[in-house]
Order: structure tokens, then sequence, then C-alpha cells
């Protein structure tokens, strides 16, 4: 399950702080830091330990949303032409022997890159 | 051996005549050899789908009471061709809907016509006597027109360059979205698959040679537009009844940044006549060379980097200067496919016999660039060559001081040399104020990576990199990197002096 993670003030590195306090791995899919918006990040976790794992991120006062699983695809729309293929940088995109369009999505870190590059509008993000 | 079209079509009327799709066909001529191919083989179908945006469709509503002689059209929003009255129009895939501009278009509105959705026609005349009306705003689907029949004047091109993007900046084309440093490449085109490409002498594809146009039953009208046969790239004028397409064949779509565009299904079958019908119907992707152009260079000529086949291409990835390049199709092989199969099932069920062209197409045709006759306008004729600028080492209040007194608020920022090394804007000051974490010096807040025009680049290429990048000056440089004047994007207006037109 992906979260995603907003500090709004300055604060402790609450990733680590989380790992220590629940024993859950936790993955950074990605993170930017801002001075106005304070930080965010994008963080994969067990399905199991999601529950656990956003409460605690609340309660060190972080603002926790559970996202669903990666870039959201729609087969009516897409015609399997491959323009998002070589735009995905986490490989997410790739044909099959009859070259029809296989998404991955456990490998999306929900960039967006892909999002404009799809002629067809089957990308989206669902957050 | 050689076999007639007649004793073709026979064999298909009968159910018995031996149809395969043009990707199947190298293999069967390696198995059975030329002479055996010709006798098993009766018709090979091709099939491509992708964009092409020379499409669009004549449509014609029926009389309104009282009359009108339409003259300015919109379909949902998007501008028709209006001087084919007095209730014909043209509507063209690329056009941009005047208030959905960048999500909704020509291409959209053929598509929703099909998919059985209503459409709002509002249209304007100046009256007459015989056509009093003067506006009419009514809902309309695909069942309620007289005609609408799809004529697209370039369709089903041989062959597309491939695109890659040697620029420091992601670039938005036709060719879809190219990452810098050449990170990706992108093509377009079906292979093996082309229509054209399994005849590329064009003696089977002609004038009233029957096709798949967007799922419906159509033909080849004859030579397309721009169509450039001595340099392989042939192209085809074709038509058919929107009223029989579907959105299998047919799909509107945006290419971010460029605009709308139709993504169509275009096959033709091709009767195998004799030998020479067996030897080009055996293209492999391997066999077909593209070439690999530079999108970063905003030119009609753009410099070629490479040659590949599109059997390289369909690998997923090339390799350019010793480096490995993901490639991403536009046009989709799977959809190319469908074409191909279905009009294989047509054939097979008796439901499309073949005929030869009524007219052949010139072979030997080469498309000329445009002639122009006014001279471009370059940077040169606007730009403000009293350009005040700033010294790296200069303290951030002078700069201030600087963009307080002058008209601009870019400041190009010279080293001790004099050459260009940064710009600095007020915005980079505010922001420097916000946060003094000891930055004084000009250096300390300028803007590196500067981008930057010459007094002699054509002015439409200064105003994209101005849009593209949203900013709002461009310093002109000279060879050494001497700032020698401003481009401002308020200048640009000069050029549009109501009454005055363009120099
Ligand atoms: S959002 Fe980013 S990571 Fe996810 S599929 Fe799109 S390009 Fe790939
Ligand atoms: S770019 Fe869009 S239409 Fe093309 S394969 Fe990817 S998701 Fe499908």
């Amino acid at each position: 399950m992906k979260l995603l993670v907003r500090l709004i003030h300055d604060s402790k590195p609450i990733i680590a702080q989380v790992v220590k306090d629940t024993g859950v791995l936790i993955n950074v899919d990605r993170a930017r830091s801002d001075a106005h918006e304070g930080e965010e990040a994008l963080v994969d976790v067990p399905d199991e330990a999601c529950i656990q794992v956003s409460d605690r991120m609340r309660s060190l006062g972080a603002e926790v949303r559970i996202l669903e699983e990666g870039i959201r695809h729609d087969e009516e729309e897409c015609v399997d032409c491959g323009a998002c293929i070589s735009i995905c940088p986490k490989k997410v995109f790739s044909f099959d022997k009859d070259w029809k369009l296989q998404v991955e999505t456990k490998k999306c870190i929900l960039c967006g890159r892909c999002i404009i590059s799809c002629p067809h509008s089957a990308l989206s993000l669902s957050y | 051996m050689e076999k007639s079209i007649d004793e073709i079509n026979r064999r298909i009327r009968d159910g018995s005549a031996r149809v395969v799709t043009a990707d199947e066909m190298p293999d069967i001529v390696s198995e059975l050899g030329e002479e055996g191919a010709l006798q098993e083989v009766d018709v090979v179908t091709t099939g491509t789908f992708g964009a092409m945006c020379s499409s669009g469709a004549f449509l014609n509503f029926g009389h309104a009471e009282p009359p009108i002689k339409m003259e300015r059209i919109w379909l949902n929003d998007v501008e028709a061709y209006g001087g084919i009255a007095a209730v014909d129009t043209y509507i063209g895939a690329t056009n941009k809907s005047v208030t959905r501009m960048e999500s909704y278009g020509g291409a959209h509105v053929i598509e929703d016509f099909i998919s059985g959705k209503s459409i709002e026609l509002r249209a304007q005349s100046s009256g007459s006597d015989c056509y009093p009306r003067r506006s009419i705003t009514t809902e309309l689907r695909l069942e309620d027109l007289n005609q609408a029949i799809m004529v697209n004047p370039r369709n089903a091109y041989q062959r597309y360059d491939a695109a890659v993007n040697t620029s420091e900046d992601t670039l938005y084309t036709y060719m879809g979205t190219l990452l810098p440093h050449n990170a990706n490449v992108t093509f377009s085109g079906a292979g093996t698959l082309n229509p054209i490409c399994n005849d590329p002498n064009l003696r089977l594809i002609g004038s009233g040679v029957p096709i798949l146009l967007g799922g419906a039953q159509g033909m080849v009208i004859g030579e397309g537009t721009q169509h450039s046969s001595a340099g392989s790239f042939a192209t085809l004028m074709t038509t058919a009844d929107m009223t029989e397409m579907n959105t299998d064949f047919l799909r509107a779509a945006i290419m971010y940044r460029y605009g709308p565009t139709l993504y169509l299904g275009v096959g033709i079958p091709l009767p195998v006549l004799d030998i020479e019908t067996v030897r080009r119907t055996a293209v492999r992707d391997s066999d077909i060379m593209i070439s690999i152009k530079d999108f970063g260079v905003p030119s009609r000529s753009r410099p070629v980097i490479g040659q590949v086949s599109y059997a390289d291409l369909k690998s997923g990835t090339i390799e350019l200067n010793n480096e490995e390049i993901t490639t991403s199709s536009l046009s989709s092989f799977r959809r190319a496919k469908m074409v191909a199969n279905t009009l294989k099932r047509w054939i097979e069920e008796g439901q499309m016999t073949l005929c030869l062209p009524t007219r052949f197409i010139d072979t030997s045709k080469q498309a000329k660039p445009m002639r122009e006759t006014r001279k471009v306008v370059l940077v040169q004729e606007i730009m403000q060559r009293k350009v005040v600028t700033i010294k790296e080492g200069q303290e951030i209040t002078e700069a201030a001081r600087k963009l307080l007194k002058g008209e601009t608020n870019h400041l190009p920022v010279l080293n001790e040399q004099g050459r260009l090394t940064g710009v600095i804007t007020t915005f980079d000051i505010a922001k420097a104020v916000a946060r003094p974490e000891r930055k004084v010096k000009v250096q300390d807040i300028m803007t590196r990576n500067v981008i930057t025009t010459q007094a002699d680049e054509p002015i439409d290429i200064a105003a994209q990199k101005l849009e593209h990048h949203r900013i709002s000056a461009l310093p002109v440089v000279d060879a050494q990197n001497q700032c020698i004047a401003i481009l401002h994007a308020s200048d640009l207006g000069k050029l549009f002096k109501p009454g005055g037109g363009r120099p």
C-alpha cells in the first residue's frame, strides 16, 4: 500500500521514528522538500501494517493519505500504442507477446509523468 | 505463373480464397518459396492504426426552416469549414475547440458522432433573400445527418521518421513526449503490416481500391497530399462512410501541447497476382529502415542522427552513440493487426471483393517545400539593443536598484569578460530577501541556466522558447556569448499592431 505523507512544519525524521516504533519496513519511493509546502514523501508499506503505520505517523504530526495502488489504467481508452513505455522511470509499462500493454502498478511511484504522455487520456492518478 | 484479379474474386465469392495477414507472409514465402507462396496465397491483408492528423469529414445537415446558408459553423465549439454552402461543412480532426482548447477538437466531434452522442451545431450567416435565416443552434446525432462522409487528404504514410531530442528540455511534439538528452525515441507506423510498405511501387494500391477505414468499407481516392513516393514517403487520400465506422478503429486523441488528432485504422487487401507481389509482401520489419531525426532542432530540415529498422524499434530499445535508448511507439501494432485480421475475415466471408486501381498513383513524385515570398521576421528586428546588465560580483542591492530604475524585470548577468553567465529577476531578489542566508552577491542568487536567443533567429522560434519555458524575456547573445540585446515577450506585440499586420 502506498501512503502519501506530508509534514507541514519542520520536525524530526519521522519515517525513521515510525520504523523504530512499529518495526515495520517502510520503503521511500520518492521524497520532496519545499520551503513553502513542507516535506512530502511517498512510501510503500506492507498492506497489513498500513493502518498501524499511518496512525503512528499521524500521532507524530504528519498528514497521511492512503493511496490506491499506483497509476490507474483505463483499458477502454487505451489503444496499446506504447507511448507511455519510454516515459516511465520505473518501467511500469511493457508489451506482452500480442502487443497488449501490461501495467505493473506495484512498481509505480506515482510521479505522474506518464499522464500527459498518453494521447488517449487512459492514465490517471486516483488521488 | 500469374493469377488474374477475376480468378481471385471468384475464389473469394465461393469461399475458397486463402487470405493471410502481411506479417504472416514472410514466413510463408520462406517456407514455400516464391512460386509456392503465389500458388498458395490469394490475398494479403495489411493494416495500420495510428495518428492521422490530416483527416476529417464532409457533413450535410439538411435544410432548416426558415433556411440558412451557414457561413460560420461550430460543432461542440470546434469550428468547421463554412465555405461550401448551404448546410454542408467539413470538420477537420486537428481543429481545437474554442472553449476546451487543450482537451477537445475535431477528432473528438467525429468520435462522439460515431459513438452515438449528440453534438451541438451552431451556425451564423449574413442572410440573403433565398436564405433569410441568420443563426441556428441545434442538437444533432449522426443518424440525423443526410451524409457524413470521411475524406482524408493524407493517410497511411509509407513510413515516418523516428524522433529523439538532443536538447536539454522535454519537448511535446506530434511525435509525443521527447525526453531531453536522447532519453527516449518515439516512432510510428506498423512496419511489416503497413499497406504501402507491402506495395511500394503502388502497382496494386490506387484509385478505387477497397480498404478498411475506421472500421467501415471505403476506398482509396488516389494520391494523398504531401505524397512523396520518390522519397519513400507515399501517402493516400481515402474515403468511407462515417455511419459505418466504429470506435475500435477510430479514436480521438490529444498530443500534449500539440493538440487534437485522430487515431485511425486503415487497411488495404492486396491481391497476390504475381511473383512481384509475393516478393513485396514478404517484407519484414528488419527490411524497413527509417531515419532518426533530432527534434531538438526547430527547423524543417531536422538533422538525421541515425538509421534504424522497425525490427530494432519494436525490440523496445535501440542503440545510439553506444547508449541504449528505450523506444515508444505512438501507433498501435495490436490494433494494426486487428485491422488486417478484420479485412481477412471480411474477405474470407465474401463481404469484400478486390479490384485493381482505375488510375495509378505517380511513384516519381517528390513533395516540395513551401515557396516563401516574404522574409521571415528575425529577432534583431524587434529586440531592444539598450540592455541594462549587472556583473556577477555586484551586490544584490545594486541589482534591485537597477531593476527598479529600468523598465525591465530581467537583468542579464555578465562575468568579468563580459560573457553572459546568468540572469536575475525581481522574483530572485524577492526570494533572496525572504531567505537571507548570507546571500549578498548577484552570483549567489542568479539563475545560471539561461535560455537565450540570437539576433538572426526567426522570431517565432524565440516566441516558442518564451512560451515553452514560461518566461518573459530572452537575452540576445552573439557567437562569443556576449549579451548584445534583450527580447521581451511584450515586444512581440509590436508585430501584431491593430491594422498594421506583420511586416
Ligand atoms: S506515475 Fe510515474 S512511475 Fe507511475 S507509471 Fe506513471 S511514469 Fe511510471
Ligand atoms: S500511452 Fe495510453 S493509450 Fe498508449 S499504451 Fe500507454 S496507456 Fe495505452
